[in-house]
């Protein structure tokens, strides 16, 4: 079961931000998924080497050449708020 | 005469291109048209009818691109509010393989936001409807474009599968969906979900239609260190029955399986039927952990999609909501505006998963179970050539049916998760009709067909000859999607 502290203390991992009746929601939600996951509890995995990537690949290398790359304009195109040729943010103490 | 364009498979539509009797624009137009008036809400973004040119192999045919890959200038949503008006800097590999060989973009479809989802209900952008019953979902998350292809609204399309995401809709939908194995095509300018799982791939009308659009994908690409290529590469499907071809069933993994709809249990029936009658052998198989494929599931890629949608922030691109306070409070607002119920679900889901504590427990354990599944399916392919399965436990379910219980909406993808984690190949292709568990109208079956890693090849060529001798014709009512 995870309780409403539990989903608080995940929500400021998460930078999320959830409202009162989303946190209640999320913790019933969130403990119903969990039950079934953890019926892989149950198997016996001893030994077991764990896999995160399931292509046989080693070593994947490139020349190291210089070459042109996206323009200061190019990405600050998409920004919320660009300003002096970076992107402005709302100081970390407002 | 556009109505009878838009019924031609695009193999169809390429020869009689290449003839000399038919225009491409005609074509490109026809559902371009199309395209603009449908009701079905399957397009995010619309090409203007009588836009740009084409040529090449793919002969100027139009196509439906998954909202989830980037297009230069053209505003790429990914299903999500966070990324509205956003318009990328690049194009992903995948597109601009099938523009340099002369397809032409008709449509950006709709998702599931982030690609999160198995019912296109968690768009932000409303729900898609399934052609076959405008009342019903059409899977997701690519459910526009499996929408689009069996409404005929583009002749083929792309989409991406993480979990069944290409495969689920297309067997809700009718038509053929392919997830290749896993680095067989570039993700470069995918938008990210779960980066060890999520894969691009084809939805068409036909097995050979599915062919042709993966061998124009493939390929290693530079800027995507884990894309390899098929490198015995692609051959177009010849075969015409399936003697010496043998069929692994898993008891536990199949028809018989809990919660399979009757309907759907007694057309996979049918389906082995027809393999024996086309020649091929059916045989037992054992896949003991592919059951637990969705519980490692739903701890590895909501693990991985935390990590992914960190980028979300409100600094470099997308929404940045409105108001005073810190740099924190900025994010934190930003994230919890832009993104919907789901995607939250699973970035806490995968923040929990990963976090100090829980770590082993869960995802340690769940990459072991992973494990266990890609050992189970290199154990039964010493068996057998193909496995199969019941693509999805259900046909086409109601519009809301799901979308209150998180639990039974994942449970959708029971069938497909397994291949995903063990990277392999697998096609759906449509297996006959069925009336809902509830009655009403006969709807489509989708019968899963997975390979060993890279086997593309001869999993086309089989799905080919079972094409063939299923002889699935059914098609929704015409012009289910037109506005």
């Amino acid at each position: 079961m995870i309780d409403r502290e539990q989903v608080l203390h995940v929500a400021r991992l998460a930078r999320l931000e959830l409202g009162d009746d989303e946190i209640e929601r999320m913790a019933s939600e969130l403990s119903g998924i969990l039950d079934h996951v953890e019926r892989i509890g149950e198997l016996d995995l001893d030994g077991v080497e764990p896999t995160s990537h399931v292509v046989a690949l080693e070593n994947v290398l490139r020349p190291d050449q210089p070459r042109p790359s996206l323009s200061r304009e190019r990405a600050l195109e998409q920004a919320p708020d660009p300003a002096d040729g970076g992107f402005r943010v709302p100081s970390p103490q407002a | 005469m556009t109505d009878e364009l838009r019924e031609l498979s695009a193999a169809g539509a390429l020869r009689r291109i290449e003839a000399g009797d038919l225009s491409p624009d005609e074509v490109f137009d026809a559902h371009a048209d199309a395209v603009a008036g449908e009701r079905l809400n399957a397009f995010l973004w619309r090409a203007e009818p009588g836009s740009a040119t084409g040529g090449g192999g793919l002969g100027g045919l139009p196509i439906a691109i998954k909202d989830l890959f980037c297009t230069e200038g053209i505003e790429t949503t990914a299903g999500s509010r966070i990324l509205e008006g956003y318009r990328p800097p690049y194009t992903a590999t995948a597109v601009a393989r099938l523009l340099d060989a002369g397809a032409r973009v008709v449509g950006k479809t709709n998702m599931d936001e982030f690609a999160m989802g198995s019912s296109n209900e968690n768009s932000g952008y409303g729900p898609v409807l399934n052609p076959w019953d405008e009342g019903r979902v059409p899977g997701g998350s690519s459910g526009g474009s499996a929408a689009a292809v069996a409404g005929r609204l583009a002749p083929w399309a792309i989409g991406t599968d993480t979990g069944g995401s290409i495969r689920q809709p297309a067997s809700l939908c009718g038509i053929v969906g392919l997830k290749p194995t896993y680095g067989a095509i570039s993700r470069y300018g995918m938008v990210a979900f779960a980066s060890s799982l999520d894969q691009c791939g084809p939805l068409t009308r036909t097995v050979t239609d599915a062919a042709i659009l993966l061998r124009a994908l493939v390929g290693r690409d530079p800027c995507d260190s884990t894309s390899v290529g098929i490198p015995g590469g692609v051959e177009l499907p010849a075969r015409e029955d399936l003697t010496g071809i043998r069929f692994g069933v898993a008891r536990d993994f199949s028809h018989h399986a809990e919660g399979v709809e009757p309907g759907v249990a007694a057309t996979f029936e049918r389906s082995l039927d027809v393999i024996a009658r086309a020649g091929g052998e059916v045989v037992d198989v054992e896949l003991p952990h592919a059951g637990h494929g969705i519980s490692a599931y739903y701890v590895i890629a909501p693990a991985e999609a935390s990590a992914n949608l960190a980028r979300y922030d409100g600094v470099r691109f997308g929404l940045r909501a409105a108001g005073d306070g810190d740099l924190l409070t900025m994010y934190e607002r930003t994230r919890s505006t832009g993104f919907g119920a789901e995607v939250k679900r699973r970035i806490m889901l995968g923040t929990y998963a990963l976090s100090s504590g829980y770590y082993d427990a869960y995802y340690g354990r769940a990459q072991r179970v992973r494990t266990r599944i890609v050992e189970d399916f290199a154990g039964a392919f010493e068996s057998c050539d193909l496995i199969v399965t019941p693509t999805s436990p259900s046909v086409a379910f109601e519009l809301g049916a799901k979308s209150a219980d998180p639990l039974s909406m994942y449970l959708s993808d029971y069938f497909t998760v397994p291949m995903s984690l063990a990277g392999i190949p697998a096609i759906s292709i449509p297996a006959g009709l069925a009336e809902p568990a509830g009655g009403g109208p006969q709807l489509p079956v989708g019968l899963q067909i997975a390979a060993p890693a890279f086997a593309e090849s001869e999993l086309l060529d089989a799905a080919h000859a079972l094409e063939q001798a299923i002889e699935f014709d059914a098609a929704p009512p015409r012009g289910a999607g037109d506005g």
